[in-house]
């Protein structure tokens, strides 16, 4: 697979680690132990597109939110997941 | 029909004539007592358990394929119990002891053949952990021995010893443990089901649930409605996708693990063997055929197939162990779509959706518990209590902080 | 050798060969196929099952039956397809899959036994007795099961891999492909055209039809000369592309040496990865037959095979005698005419269809099938039925024609599935094919020439188009137009056995019992049957399988099915595969920055991951691994020791927020860690579980630096950035991962100060200015830039100095000789697990990713006043109620050993899996304490000092009785870390 790296191009997906559902980056806030074991455990796993965590480990150490279809591995966009971060912090703010 | 060396026999000098199909293709009744959805390994043999242990027949398997068209037809075809924690070893001993008399119990042969495996290990640390996994091996019953380099020599001695980056140091041998032929155990499971009057219904896709005041009633499906008294769900990969249209989230991701076979060769490796410093294990079959397999892919897919990463890598792991099947050559790859749970173990329990059991979760390992599984499963649809070996394997263990990480990696099901 | 005229052979050179033992000879441009045909060798292998004479089918990949033993020795080469070897001098070739001589295989009865052997019959039988499976039936199966054998010694070749780039890839040089290429490459598209032949032309080379009223050899060699002029144009002969991969990714395996006798400076294959931004597939199509009785002998060929090896490579198909030809389209005609063209006598052609017309001075026999033939090693009759009853006909060969398959496998490998084209009578690429391959020629349904030529540019045109390049004016050259008229005849009707796949040996009637059995869906019927599964991959068989299926249950062929593909489309070894990286070469080596120092002192290495570390260091005398071992754990304990712990990772956290973000990432407080000070730290996964541990030190207000454990280097820092980059973007923390970049030794021992104190430059080491967990930045020997970490593994009075990774071995160097006097000693990874094991430190075997702060009697490290990961979740239940505990472990008998892995039980309890207590998680022999000690977790552990429990190992026969005792076996108070 080929990823676009939203600074490099498309580099070789073998160049990054996977993490998983970028709904990681929505940490629940506080001790709510329920919130905490669904963010930990539960995933839509969807059978289409999926918003993924992908980490530029053999690169710019980047990590990045791929937007993917699972069905045909098409990819639709990436972003840095800073921004994607960000941006959560600002709506939630 | 009942199948033996005298029927093949007597059937080969009247041309064939009396064979009958394997199974019925009936259509869907209005009700059963039971639907199981999903025709793959564990749903018919969920179905066989529920009409011989708990003589439930009114029961339907709805395939939305073919019978037999998921994991259990595309594998690597082995069969062990050599699992390190208390909730997992008790249950695949377990399934290791109905795999011993599965022939005779579905009239169908399965080709259950117990030539070992031998998992390898290249450092002291490996062995250490081996020790205590084949202890409790030993503890729960199952067999197993811990080999010392020239142990390991006196089995394959064509190993690459001598020229190795990370040297063998022994083995974890389970001689009981072997392959079957995965297709044999669908279609001998599908067989007699059908003998025992389960209804076996294929291209039958579940497209929703019907459910009210939180019990389920039946299923909807591309061949109208179903009424169950109660539904098992045994669908594999697609088990997010399914419990979905009960309302549920599952802690499982659905991932694609390759596996491969090269070309027919003469008998060449005689049992299991894994690579304890890479990821290749490799067995061949009846057929003569190597296969083998490795990691997972890595990322979420339901597309079968994967890429040339993990080929390469199996490859490289291949080659590095045994340099004399170079000049074998890779006949087929395919991709199979994994259910990885959360800590890499399974789930067989009720849901919040009261009639509505799940059996998932079996990340790439799902083949060895065909028979444990659908035995578990029809002892909990049937009476309702967890199986004595699988009482560790509750949905909310998550939740409750007891999962059963047999790797140690959390809630990371690429890295199980 | 009898030869017919022309061909693409030089017939100036001959080269030798044998095959079973048996010397011929050949000519550059020959397969070992056409070699044989033309040495008049019919017989060259046994089918799998009944073990039924077999010759050669095909001209090319697809071939069921020449499957040979190329070459001999370690270079032995199973299963390779006569077709495709490329004839060398000195070539050596065996049949295989036969006990005795292959025209007297003794397994050959397994022929007259077939009707035991029908499709699935094994599924049914060999149950009864249960034990006799593994010692009886299965034995004897695997031995007649396989084909070819290994060679049974390490594959002596290189190979390798490399990455290619490209605007358009063309698979497959035939008519379409090279006019593809040629318009591509004129348009200065960077090219990679890609064929499995070892000449370019595909079918175009078989054929007798003039291309621009010439010979197309001219054409093709014209074409050849363009695009090698062109330095955008890559051509790989010799390569087959045989997967296609996501975003444009394909595998090729390019066949470097296998032409040659041995490769000698060569690798023998490539493992290429091409990422093409377009790819145009032009993989030809393959000719099927039609299965009749007994239509497997020696001598019966396909059609077209028979062309090419008679245009191609000037070889008569019947040496025996004249050729007929079986055919249902108007293409078996062509092999008619050329033959005849060639001087070789046409028996007859029968034609399936009604209607049918001469194309020159032969006999046809129209609305014919051939019924039966005759022959035990060779085709000496057929049978043939037609409207004026049947008749026998001598003949040499039979050509076969049932039409052509596009060769679509690559369009689905994708899982798209094929389309069944009616009036083609033939599967072409679907929809779902992988992104940007467009197909042309003949596997998208256009395989005359006319149409393949015009169709490669078309293909090629849309591709520019794609990739914004205007396509150049491309002329064609003239060819003649064809028509192939197939009839939708697939089988000819018949009691006895016809054979649809030869290889594996299934039959029509395996078909019709399969259909019996309800193993209907097309998967259920090749799994059943094992149609398609032998090594040529059903390339002849499946389509018309599915045809003899649709007739059964009165479908049609799509509704009956179709078959997708996966890689790889032909076989590809697995040496080349695993590209090259084998042996010692499996995997990179790092190496510390001291591992030419302790290279030179004695050290034995052992792999730490992709680490290699110094194990110990052998003194002069010593012979046994713990003589080393014990003596470098006493001079540390006494002395001073030196240790290269670089592996431990190292990251870099500076930034105004750096304090905060660490007390998110460890488990315990960190912003509130004094500058020059060090803390312990416990990392926690998000689901609480122990992740890590190491040290955290507190170089300046905004700078800390953290350690790792070895193994965790990566991941911890991967975790960090998730947190910095994902979790809390908000602060202001950068982090950078040092591991590589400082050299770290490990100075421990009483005289450690002594030691470090010739080093520093006027540092004072004094424990008041420099306490224990106390970090500085200094510099040592002279002005070298250095980190001081009083930090202790062992338990003595220690430190850590860390240089810049290139001063690292000078360093260790410097310390050796300035510590001459003060016993300085190396000591390897095996003393530091023994004095770590005595101070009741953690390390991989107790961190095993299942392991909480609470089992290692840590958990009030675990703050509950701050928000970190892990934190909430390792508060649940199931956590908490995790009641083993980190112990020691003595033997009762000193004399005895503390086997790690060993599991614990009460005294006296009956071991089982209730009963499980716990585990020994590390041992070692404790030269301190005198005899064996080991780490474990233990139910209740810390309850239980005293206790006497058992350690059994049942798993190799052993069981100990042990003390449970504090993990610390040395300086429990910590007297000597302060010293």
């Amino acid at each position: 697979m080929l990823i676009p790296h939203p600074l490099l191009g498309l580099r070789d997906a073998q160049e990054f680690t996977y993490l998983g559902d970028a709904s990681l980056i929505d940490r629940p806030e506080g001790s709510d132990e329920a919130a905490l074991a669904d963010y930990v455990y539960l995933r839509d796993n969807p059978a289409g597109l999926h918003r993924e965590l992908w980490f530029h480990e053999q690169g710019d150490r980047s990590w990045l939110v791929v937007t993917r279809n699972t069905l045909t591995h098409e990819i639709v966009s990436a972003e840095l997941a800073r921004d994607v971060a960000l941006a959560r912090k600002e709506g939630v703010a | 029909m009942k199948f033996s060396g005298f029927r093949v026999f007597a059937e080969a000098m009247r041309g064939h004539k009396g064979w009958r199909p394997l199974w019925r293709d009936p259509e869907p009744q209005p009700g059963y007592d039971v639907v199981i959805v999903g025709g793959g390994g564990h749903g018919l043999a969920t179905a066989f358990y529920l009409a011989e242990v708990h003589g439930i027949r009114r029961v339907a398997v709805l395939e939305k394929g073919w019978l037999g068209s998921g994991n259990i037809g595309r594998n690597t075809t082995i069969i062990r119990s050599n699992y390190l924690l208390p909730g997992n070893q008790p249950f695949y001993e377990f399934s290791m002891k109905l795999w011993e008399g599965l022939e005779q119990a579905i009239n169908f042969n399965a080709m259950v053949s117990q030539r070992g495996i031998l998992n390898l290990f290249h450092s002291d640390g490996q062995r250490d952990a081996y020790r205590r996994r084949g202890n409790a091996m030993h503890l729960s019953g199952a067999d197993a021995e811990l080999l010392d380099q020239d142990g390991v020599r006196r089995m394959y001695p064509w190993l690459n010893f001598d020229n190795a980056r990370f040297p063998i140091k022994g083995g974890l041998l389970q001689r009981r443990a072997g392959t079957a032929r995965h297709d044999g155990v669908a279609w001998g499971y599908a067989r007699a089901a059908d003998q025992r009057g389960v209804d076996l219904i294929q291209n039958c896709e579940v497209t929703g649930f019907r459910i009210e005041n939180g019990t389920v009633r039946g299923v909807e499906t591309s061949r109208g409605y179903i009424a169950a008294g109660k539904v098992g769900v045994a669908v594999a990969g697609s088990s997010s996708r399914v419990m979905a249209q009960a309302g549920m989230r599952l802690p499982i991701e659905s991932h694609v693990l390759q596996a491969f076979v090269s070309e027919g060769l003469k008998p060449a490796i005689d049992g299991v063997i894994t690579f304890g410093a890479g990821h290749f294990y490799v067995s061949q079959s009846d057929k003569g055929g190597l296969v083998f397999g490795g990691d997972i892919d890595g990322y979420n897919s339901y597309a079968q197939r994967g890429n040339l990463p993990v080929v390469e890598d199996v490859l490289e792991g291949g080659m590095a162990l045994m340099p004399r099947i170079g000049r074998a050559r890779l006949l087929r790859s395919w991709g199979g779509v994994m259910d990885m749970s959360m800590d890499g173990s399974p789930i067989i329990d009720r849901t919040p959706v009261e009639g509505l059991y799940l059996n998932a979760g079996w990340c790439y390992g799902g083949f060895k518990a065909t028979p444990a599984s659908g035995f578990a499963f029809a002892h909990l649809l049937a009476t309702g209590q967890s199986h004595p070996t699988a009482k560790a394997y509750r949905l909310d263990r998550f939740a409750r902080g007891h999962v059963i990480d047999e790797k140690g990696v959390g809630a990371r099901p690429n890295l199980h | 050798m009898t030869r017919l005229t022309g061909g693409l052979i030089d017939r100036s050179q001959s080269l030798s060969f044998t095959f079973d033992g048996t010397r011929y000879t050949g000519h550059p441009g020959d397969t070992l196929a056409s070699a044989l045909l033309a040495n008049g060798v019919r017989l060259v292998g046994r089918s799998f099952k009944y073990h039924r004479p077999r010759g050669i089918v095909a001209a090319g990949s697809e071939e069921p039956n020449a499957m040979v033993t190329l070459r001999e020795g370690a270079r032995a080469e199973p299963n390779t397809r006569a077709t495709m070897a490329e004839l060398f001098d000195g070539l050596s070739a065996r049949s295989q899959n036969h006990v005795g001589p292959l025209s007297f295989d003794m397994l050959a009865v397994n022929d007259l036994l077939s009707p035991f052997f029908a499709a699935g019959f094994y599924y049914k039988t060999f149950m009864w007795p249960r034990a006799f499976w593994e010692k009886l039936y299965e034995p004897a199966i695997r031995r007649a099961a396989g084909l070819g054998a290994l060679s049974e010694q390490a594959d002596p070749d290189a190979y390798d891999r490399g990455f290619l780039h490209c605007d358009l890839l063309i698979i497959g040089a035939g008519a379409a492909g090279l006019t593809a290429a040629l318009t591509a490459g004129r348009a200065g598209a960077r090219v990679v055209l890609a064929d499995e032949d070892f000449r370019l032309g595909g079918r175009l080379m078989a054929e007798s039809d003039l291309l621009d009223h010439a010979p197309a050899t001219q054409w093709i060699a014209s074409v050849e000369a363009e695009l090698r002029a062109l330095p955008n144009v890559r051509i790989l002969p010799r390569t087959t592309v045989f997967g296609a991969y996501d975003h444009g990714i394909y595998g090729a395996v390019e066949r470097v040496a296998d032409h040659l006798p041995t490769p000698g400076t060569l690798v023998r294959q490539t493992l290429w990865r091409i990422t093409a931004k377009r790819a145009v597939l032009a993989a030809g199509a393959t000719e099927r037959h039609i299965p009749f009785a007994d239509n497997d002998r020696p001598g019966v060929m396909l059609a077209g095979a028979m062309r090419a090896y008679a245009n191609r490579w000037a070889t008569a198909p019947g040496t025996k005698g004249p050729v007929a030809i079986f055919t249902n389209n108007d293409d078996g005609h062509r092999t008619a005419v050329d033959l005849m063209a060639k001087g070789v006598p046409i028996a007859a052609v029968i034609d399936a269809r009604a209607r049918s017309e001469a194309q020159g001075d032969y006999r046809v026999i129209a609305g014919g099938m051939v019924t039966g033939t005759r022959g035990r090693l060779g085709l000496r009759s057929i049978a043939v039925q037609h409207s004026g009853g049947s008749e026998s006909l001598s003949v040499g060969a039979l050509g076969v024609s049932g039409g052509w398959n596009p060769n679509v496998h690559l369009a689905s490998h994708h899982r798209g599935r094929p389309v069944w084209d009616e009036a083609r009578l033939a599967f072409l690429p679907g929809q779902g094919g992988p992104g940007g391959l467009i197909a042309a020629g003949a596997c998208a349904g256009q395989g005359s020439t006319v149409d393949a030529l015009a169709d490669g540019h078309r293909a090629a045109v849309q591709a520019l188009a794609d990739l914004g390049l205007t396509a150049p004016a491309l002329a064609l050259p003239h060819a003649h137009p064809r028509a192939e008229n197939t009839a939708p005849i697939w089988h000819v009707p018949g009691k006895r056995r016809a054979w649809v796949d030869f290889q594996n040996d299934v039959t029509v009637k395996d078909i019709a019992l399969a259909h019996q059995e309800n193993m209907r869906p097309v998967e259920h019927l090749k799994r059943w049957t094992t149609l398609g599964m032998a090594t040529d991959q059903g390339k002849t068989a499946n389509v018309t399988a599915l045809a003899v299926m649709a007739e059964l249950t009165g479908k049609s062929i799509p509704q009956t099915g179709t078959t997708i593909f996966r890689p790889p489309y032909t076989g590809v070894s697995l040496g080349v595969l695993g590209g090259g990286d084998t042996g010692t070469n499996f995997r990179p080596r790092r190496l510390t920055p001291t591992h030419t120092w302790a290279k030179a002192q004695g050290a034995v290495f052992v792999e730490v991951g992709p680490w290699m570390r110094a194990q110990y260091f052998v003194r002069p005398g010593e012979t046994y691994w713990r003589q080393s071992v014990d003596r470098e754990v006493l001079a540390v304990r006494s002395g001073v020791g030196l240790c290269d712990v670089t592996t431990l990772g190292k990251i870099d956290v500076q930034g105004a927020d750096a304090g905060l973000f660490l007390d998110r990432v460890y488990a315990n407080a960190m912003a509130s860690l004094k500058v020059g000070m060090v803390r312990y730290g416990l990392m926690l996964r998000e689901d609480g579980t122990l992740y890590d541990d190491g040290t955290c030190a507190r170089l300046a207000e905004d700078h800390y630096v953290v350690t790792t454990t070895t193994a965790n280097a990566g991941p911890v820092y991967a975790q960090m950035e998730f947190a910095r980059q994902c979790l809390w973007p908000d602060l202001d923390v950068q982090l950078i991962s040092t591991t590589d970049a400082w050299a770290q030794i490990a100075v421990a021992g009483p005289k450690a100060r002594a030691l470090l104190e010739r080093v520093v430059d006027g540092f004072d080491l004094s424990n008041e200015a420099f306490p224990f967990m106390a970090c500085a930045p200094l510099t040592v020997c002279g002005g070298t830039r250095a980190r001081l970490f009083r930090i202790s593994f062992s338990g003595e009075l220690a430190y850590e100095l860390a240089v810049p990774a290139r001063y690292g071995n000078a360093l260790m160097a410097r310390l050796m000789e300035l510590g001459a006097d003060l016993g300085a000693t190396p000591y390897g990874t095996e003393a530091l697990g023994v004095m770590r094991i005595e101070k009741g430190h953690a390390a991989g075997a107790e961190l095993t990713g299942q392991t909480t702060a609470q089992m290692l009697g840590l958990g009030k490290m675990v703050s509950k006043k701050k928000d970190a990961i892990g934190a909430v979740m390792s508060r649940r239940g199931g956590l908490g109620d995790d009641s083993r505990r980190l112990v020691g472990l003595v033997p009762l008998d000193a004399s005895h050993t503390v086997t790690p892995g060993a599991h614990l039980f009460t005294a006296g309890a009956h071991p089982s899996m209730d009963s499980d207590q716990g585990w020994v998680t590390s041992a070692a022999y404790s030269p301190h304490v005198g005899s064996s000690i080991g780490l474990a977790f233990l139910e209740r552990g810390d309850e239980r000092m005293g206790e006497v429990i058992t350690a059994a190992n049942p798993l190799q026969g052993q069981s100990v009785a042990v003390k449970v005792v504090s993990a610390h076996f040395v300086d429990p108070e910590g007297g000597r870390l302060r010293a």
